[in-house]
């Protein structure tokens, strides 16, 4: 078959990164492509530099056959390549037509011709099967119509290589089905597809063949149908995994978290969680699933003090904490591993040990007075780096000389450390590594045996359904509906994250 | 073993933040001679030789040259540490110039009280001055936590104000007849003068240094400074952290302005014994800010570049002497900022390339 794209000896520097090292890639003229590995293995860069947005330091690249230099994104679409990002790059109060005109406008004279826009449109879109109004405004559709937007953006100027940076990550299940046979189509149409992810199920369900990168290197380039998911997972990480959690019937005891009829705005100051019910006991986890932008953020930022809410009232242990300040939370008894460690969760700059005792460092023993006492502060942070195992030299370094995975664990490790009755636990495995993964579910589970209560908030519904005891679905700022986890499915909970809901069947 | 290790990567971490000041400083330097060619028409060797004798003997070649750089360095340390504490917190205070100017008003003012003795009446004059610093600092530092406003606009605007304001003060009720400025403080309001009463200098140097050693303790070892500095480094983990960020912003601009007003307070108490009138900003404070920049904000990389820009700054009559223009400091002072301040924007940029790879890795 046709080789559309290769790509050879490609080496790429980041300071202090390898990120690409002598990579070698080739696609195949109506296949799907899957680049899978780990956060950090240097998918996304590698795809960037076939995409113009970087230059490598060393390789060479063929599109067709012919060795090319792309220079920028612009070049890239002059070779009939087109990369939807994961974070969409649309404009928000246009309409689908306009913005999937923007930039190749059709014009007549000098002004836009926009008829034709909306024909060209309905055309692309009926020829490879979307279902989508030209006239809707970006910010009244779904995430998942704003996808298709971007695919048909690149479909538009032509693109023959389609790569999509990790498409599914803010998909219901639902979506994602019908995403697998837009793609189909596609193929059908004789377009080229790369696929970025590092969801294993995905990789199964929708790719001809796999290249599995890890750190920067190629590992091995397989067929789907050749290969298995565990083969896959070994391969993406370097050894075997274990993908289930194991752990034991939940023993709920008294209720730790209420929060009642709890509303909230978000930064834009637009309603955000609408009077959202929810109760967490102590020895048990709930699992908040939902698609991102539903209102998890902003939800939690009100229970940890972080964000005043408008309306309801959060009580821990019976103790009123609304609008009270996240000192006054974190003294009420609880952890908050946040959904953005670098913004939240670690002041970079500081050094490890420094970090360990943010958030009590103004207690005894850490301080007496104003005076810290920096001897017991480095060995506290030594206790927290050896219990949770965090790679680094030691306690001295900057947090921003480890990796995210080191990083997250000794987040865990700190707020789990504080003794804290609720632990909020927000995505705390997004883009760290298997290993670190591992380690946190089962820690988040021996925590909840111990009898603390876990309110768990994840937009990866497979870690939502292997931790949790109950599953909260929000939508829309709304708790849709509150399902047992033991018998909750994935359709299921994907109907509810979409907005519908589920017949009752007694 | 371990030990050893931190220790070696602590000298390193050191010498690469030094590097930088250290190579702008000598780069500075070999511009300056240049110039000094150029306007000599004298060979490098000898233009040289000429701006560092020069440079040499009017600040530290003699004992007299040596005083009157201390008495250069004193204010510089006051500000210079003044909006290092700023900086730490991630606030731009250029209104040290204004608190600097509150601090001489309030000290001149206190001054003339009579009949205090002088256990009593040089602390008041300094809790004066640091008072009336801070408070000059707090307005901009509380508009901010309230209502968000710009630290930079409103500290630069409450400048004019104290300049008017002292100017008005030392022209109306507070003048000397007949003079451009307040009366003579009270000899009890003095600091001692160490080397007899014709040499300028006095314990306020003592006060500046024993200042560097409490705000380096301030930053490092307490909670306040911890609270501080990760409300500068990052404001949204520290509010996380159960740090409040409008508390520790006025905190720390009061802090600031407390250290400004007192090097005010110093300047009268130890140099002027009055608060003359003033054609234009003292500049002390605007001085400050570089001294900061090039001390990385460290108590002690303060204390070592308020020492070099006094040096500069007390060599500059010596300068003239040898029919080099005294301009010649403001040069070397000004590319110094240019490369510190390049190596704040090329850190900048690398940490966002950083970003930008692990974003995208």
């Amino acid at each position: 078959m046709q080789k559309v794209v290769e790509m050879k000896g490609i080496t790429k520097v980041f300071p202090g990164v390898r990120a690409n090292d002598d990579v070698n890639f080739e696609l195949l003229k109506g296949e799907i492509h899957v680049l899978l590995g780990e956060n950090g293995a240097g998918k996304t860069t590698l795809m960037n530099i076939l995409y113009g947005l970087y230059q490598p330091d060393a390789g060479e690249i063929f599109v067709n056959g012919q060795k090319v230099n792309i220079k920028s994104p612009g070049d890239a679409i002059k070779l009939g390549i087109g990369m939807v990002h994961q974070h969409f790059m649309l404009v928000h109060n246009f309409t689908v037509a306009e913005n999937i005109v923007l930039g190749a406008e059709p014009k007549k004279g000098i002004k836009i011709d926009m008829q034709k826009a909306i024909k060209d449109t309905e055309e692309i879109a009926n020829r490879y099967g979307f279902k989508i109004d030209p006239n809707a405004v970006i910010e009244d559709i779904t995430v998942g119509q704003q996808q298709k937007v971007e695919i048909l953006k690149a479909l538009y100027r032509g693109a023959d290589i389609l790569i999509l940076d990790e498409p599914t990550a803010v998909l219901t299940p639902q979506e994602i089905e019908e995403l697998g046979v837009i793609l189909k189509n596609l193929v059908k149409e004789g377009k080229s597809i790369i696929l970025i992810t590092h969801k294993l199920k995905e990789v199964m369900a929708m790719s001809d063949r796999v290249t599995i990168v890890r750190r920067g290197k190629v590992i091995d380039t397989v067929y789907t149908k050749d290969t298995n998911i565990d083969e896959l997972a070994e391969m993406m990480v370097g050894r075997k995994v274990n993908l289930v959690v194991e752990k034991s019937e939940a023993k709920p005891g008294k209720v730790v978290l209420k929060l009642e009829n709890v509303s909230a705005l978000d930064h834009r100051k637009l309603p955000a969680v609408k009077g959202v019910n929810l109760e967490v006991r102590a020895g048990e986890i709930v699992g908040i699933a939902g698609v991102d932008g539903n209102g998890q953020t902003e939800l939690i930022e009100v229970i940890t003090g972080l964000r005043k809410p408008t309306d309801g009232r959060v009580y821990i242990n019976d103790k009123d904490v609304t609008g009270k300040t996240p000192r006054d939370v974190i003294e009420a008894g609880v952890g908050h591993i946040p959904e953005d460690r670098h913004k939240r969760g670690l002041v970079l700059k500081y050094s490890l040990y420094e970090n360990a005792v943010l958030g009590n460092h103004y207690k005894l023993p850490f301080a007496k007075g104003i005076m810290m006492n920096y001897n017991k502060i480095k060995e506290y942070a030594r206790k927290l780096i050896d219990e949770f195992d965090v790679r680094t030299p030691n306690e001295e370094v900057f947090a921003s000389a480890l990796s995210g995975g080191n990083q997250q664990k000794f987040i865990a490790a700190r707020e789990i450390n504080k003794d804290p009755e609720l632990i909020i636990a927000a995505q705390p495995t997004r883009g760290i590594d298997v290993g670190a993964i591992e380690y946190i579910h089962k820690r988040l589970v021996e925590e909840r045996d111990k009898g603390r209560a876990i309110l768990l908030v994840s937009l990866e519904l497979d870690e939502i359904l292997a931790l949790s005891d109950r599953i909260a679905v929000i939508y829309d700022g709304q708790i849709v509906d509150i399902l047992d986890a033991k018998s909750a499915t994935e359709h299921e909970l994907g109907i509810l994250m979409a907005g519908g809901t589920l017949k009752k069947q007694a | 073993m371990a030990n050893k290790n931190t220790t070696s990567s602590k000298l390193k971490a050191a010498l690469s933040t030094l590097i930088f000041p250290i190579i702008s400083i000598i780069i500075a330097m070999f511009i300056a001679v240049f110039f000094v060619m150029w306007a000599e028409g004298e060979n490098f060797f000898v233009a040289t030789g000429t701006l560092f004798q020069a440079i040499w003997e009017g600040s530290f070649g003699t004992s007299f040259s040596i005083i009157e750089t201390l008495v250069f360095v004193t204010p510089l340390l006051f500000t210079g540490l003044a909006n290092a504490v700023a900086f730490k917190t991630g606030l731009f205070n250029i209104g040290v110039e204004g608190q600097f100017i509150m601090g001489i008003f309030a000290a001149a003012a206190i001054g003339l009280i009579p009949g205090l003795p002088a256990v009593i009446h040089v602390p008041l004059v300094l809790i004066g001055g640091m008072l009336a610093g801070a408070i000059w600092a707090a307005i901009p530092g509380f508009l901010k936590a309230k209502v968000g406003t710009n630290e930079v606009i409103n500290t630069i605007m409450m400048n004019f104000i104290a300049m008017f304001f002292v100017n008005y003060m030392i022209m109306g009720p507070l003048n000397a007849p007949g003079k451009a400025t307040t009366p003579l403080i009270q000899d009890s309001a003095k600091l001692w003068r160490f080397l007899g009463e014709t040499n300028r200098i006095n314990i306020g140097l003592f006060i500046g240094i024993l200042l560097v050693a409490l705000v380096y303790v301030l930053l490092w070892k307490t909670t306040i400074g911890y609270e501080l500095r990760a409300v500068g480094l990052n404001p949204h983990a520290a509010e996380y952290g159960g740090i409040d960020i409008k508390k520790n912003i006025i905190l720390a601009m009061a802090i600031s302005g407390a250290i400004a007003g007192l090097g005010g307070a110093v300047h009268v108490a130890g140099i002027q014994y009055q608060a003359i009138q003033l054609f234009g900003f003292t500049n002390f404070g605007f001085d400050g800010i570089a001294v900061a920049l090039l001390g990385k904000s460290h108590p002690v990389g303060v204390l070592l570049s308020a020492t070099l820009f006094g040096a500069l700054n007390s060599s500059s009559l010596n300068l003239q002497l040898a029919n080099i223009p005294k301009d010649i400091v403001y040069l070397i002072q000004a590319i110094i900022i240019i490369f510190v301040a390049a190596d704040y924007i090329y850190k900048w940029i690398g940490e966002k390339r950083k970003k930008e790879a692990m974003i995208n890795g």
